[in-house]
């Protein structure tokens, strides 16, 4: 019988098999960035620890620093971000680990980096405090978010306590149309299994559309895991994964790289790999979606009218009405024409190049609705060069939107980029949580970039696949 | 092993209802702008409680007569999005010993066994049974059994399910993780000498270097 790539990865950094029951696993890569970490290093401090791989930790700062140029300055205008900033510049000095800094340009969302330096490669065990890196499980490894008390596990140990998960896989076939994305491809997951039908789970996605997918794609797909209850989500490598690393700044060079090659492939799922559970999704059914409330399950087809609260089991009607008290929708409403304010396009889901490019195409020579507050935020300096560099930057400005800096931005907040009172935001983000995006009255609905572009020219909900760029294709 | 092993927690209960209650809810991320958990309880469910009195109701993490509780009883999915440790240290430090749900979101799970609270599973109906009770007998005691997995309220005992490795851990005292993880140093080593990726994939002797 053969092997699934977690079994044959897990396996792979087993060290002991816990008295708890639970195995010893080596973390091969650990991101830390300001949020989750500074209370690890106080805990190991507290305890006089060492940290003994510190080559194998790499940091950032993502969550609180602004993204507006002039806010960047140090110190930093909100004393306790710049304690914060502070705070993982002494801890990384202190135990000799890579800080990517905002001034020497290396800056960016921790799971931005680390695939686009090339430190994410196939077949690592990957750590970080943080849910969403899930993401790096585009590259065919197991990526896990963790609470502070285990990054301190990991820095002290390069290790945690983990338990086996079941692998379901996911297989979704045949094609997408037009005008639906990787993300449309995430919520139609969430949407059909549920925001707690991972629990216990390791989610393999595959099938005809993953597989033609580019890795900044599979990135988007693999980072929405944990809003399906999946504490990972993975792709097997493949020729993609490879083309995209190879001459990265940490890939493998010269002969070690052929010896990769052959290591890499030899981790991805046998073909006769047993699942626990296996899903088809069909792509053709797959459309634009658009969240209506406050899970990211609670979405809907563009296309389709908000559910009836009467059809959902007794149990979960609860949350429902709560949605629609807390969003003022109507069941059975269609979502198409819904005012938007403000719209983000960014965040570790959608904030990379082809993100960009993807959105800007819906720009050309538009301007974004009056009264409607327009943010773009690159995910990470790297980025924002890029997109500079090709004029991306100037297509977003004629249009009205504010062309920002590398960070975490209206995901979550934590920043200065915050919507005010009961907001509609159209959102490229992950979470659609009450008060998510910095106001507690505030509402978030998840989609694809190239809907919230022309969400933001529209001024309103619109279904992208209606849209002259397809018709001139 | 660690500091201590778990077994009994006692204490008044305090219910809150809803599924797919998330750790945004828990603690809104503003107050994650900190470099300790210090002073985090405060802020539980800051912005629910403020949302509810708006509307002339009262929060549980509100209400007088749950202050004292030791016991959440809550519904499905409860923890559910972010990986914050503060989340569950928000609870702790408002004075949540332990926790009855239907489930749990796996990451504030493993966060709330690190910092020793005990996540017992019910089924929807017991879940339901509990919060009216609680409701009913704001200050009457529950008693939690870890080794057992029940909890006795009202002259009865109750059968609920835990995590086994979970259990394990806080009746010998490594929920902890920690210390147990750093006996192993010298076969930690052992491993990162024979991962390909950290071995330039067999091309050199074992290196530090990525």
């Amino acid at each position: 019988m053969g092997q699934s790539l977690y079994s044959k990865v897990f396996d792979r950094h087993c060290v002991e098999r816990l008295p708890s029951g639970q195995h010893q696993i080596f973390i091969g890569l650990h991101l830390i960035h300001e949020v989750t970490s500074p209370q690890a290093f106080a805990m190991i401090r507290e305890q006089g620890l060492s940290v003994p791989f510190p080559e194998l930790t790499f940091a950032t700062v993502d969550h609180i620093i602004p993204t507006a140029a002039m806010q960047r300055k140090r110190p930093l205008m909100d004393s306790q971000a710049e304690e914060m900033l502070q705070h993982i510049e002494k801890n990384t000095r202190d135990f000799g680990i890579r800080f990517f800094s905002p001034d020497a340009g290396e800056q960016g969302i921790v799971h931005v980096i680390g695939p686009e330096r090339g430190l994410t490669q196939p077949g690592m065990t990957i750590a970080c405090g943080d849910s969403h890196t899930s993401t790096h499980g585009a590259f065919g490894t197991l990526a896990f978010g963790i609470g502070t008390s285990q990054v301190a596990d990991a820095l002290a140990t390069q290790t945690l306590a983990m338990s086996r998960l079941k692998v379901r896989r996911i297989n979704f076939t045949g094609s997408l149309q037009r005008g639906v994305y990787a993300k449309d491809v995430a919520l139609a997951y969430i949407h059909h299994l549920g925001v707690n039908g991972g629990v216990g789970f390791a989610y393999e996605f595959g099938g005809a559309i993953i597989d033609r997918m580019t890795m900044e794609e599979r990135m988007t797909v693999c980072n929405m895991s944990i809003e399906g209850g999946a504490r990972c989500g993975y792709v097997n490598p493949d020729q993609t994964t490879f083309d995209y690393l190879n001459g990265r700044e940490c890939s493998p060079k010269g002969a070690a790289w052929e010896s990769a090659l052959a290591d890499w492939k030899s981790i991805a799922s046998d073909a006769d790999a047993q699942y626990d559970d296996v899903v088809e999704i069909k792509g053709e059914e797959i459309e634009p979606y658009v969240t209506w409330g406050i899970t990211p399950a609670q979405s809907v087809g563009v296309g389709q009218p908000l559910p009836i609260v009467n059809t959902f089991p007794v149990g979960d009607r609860l949350v429902v009405q709560e949605a629609y008290e807390y969003m003022s929708f109507a069941e059975g409403q269609s979502i198409i024409g819904t005012p938007i304010d403000v719209v983000f396009i960014g965040s570790c889901t959608n904030g990379r190049l082809s993100d960009l490019r993807e959105a800007a195409k819906f720009l050309h020579g538009k301007k974004v609705a009056a009264g409607v507050r327009a943010l773009v935020v690159p995910g990470s300096q790297s980025i924002a060069t890029q997109a500079e560099a090709e004029g991306l930057d100037k297509i977003y400005s004629a249009a009205g939107f504010e062309w920002r800096n590398a960070g975490c931005s209206m995901c979550l907040a934590m920043n200065p980029d915050q919507l005010k009172g009961r907001e509609i935001c159209a959102s490229t983000s992950n979470r659609n949580f009450k008060g998510r995006q910095g106001s507690p009255t505030g509402r978030t609905l998840l989609m694809s970039p190239a809907m919230a572009a022309v969400a933001a020219v529209e001024g309103r909900v619109t279904d992208v696949r209606q849209h002259p760029v397809f018709s001139a294709q | 092993m660690s500091k201590f092993t778990l077994n009994e927690i006692r204490g008044s209960g305090i219910p809150l209802r809803g599924t797919d209650i998330d750790t945004d809810r828990i603690i809104p991320a503003r107050f994650l702008k900190c470099v300790t958990f210090d002073g985090i309880g405060e802020h539980a469910f800051e912005d629910d409680i403020k949302g509810i009195a708006a509307k002339g109701g009262v929060h549980s993490f509100a209400d007088a007569r749950f202050r004292k509780a030791a016991v959440l009883v809550a519904n499905r999915n409860f923890g559910c999005g972010s990986s914050r440790e503060h989340a569950p240290q928000s609870l702790k430090r408002w004075g949540v010993s332990a926790i009855i749900a239907e489930s749990y979101s796996e990451i504030f799970h493993g966060n709330c066994v690190s910092i020793a609270v005990p996540c017992f599973i019910a089924s929807q109906e017991f879940c339901s049974e509990l919060q009216n009770h609680i409701e009913a007998n704001p200050s009457a005691e529950l008693v939690l059994s870890v080794k057992d997995a029940t909890v006795s309220f009202g002259g009865r005992t109750v059968k609920l399910s835990i995590d086994p490795g979970a259990q394990g851990q806080f009746l010998d005292g490594s929920w902890d993780a920690r210390s147990g993880l750093l006996e192993n140093l010298p076969a930690i080593r052992a491993v990162a000498a024979r991962i390909p990726y950290l071995n330039q994939f067999g091309l050199s002797t074992p290196s530090k270097a990525l």
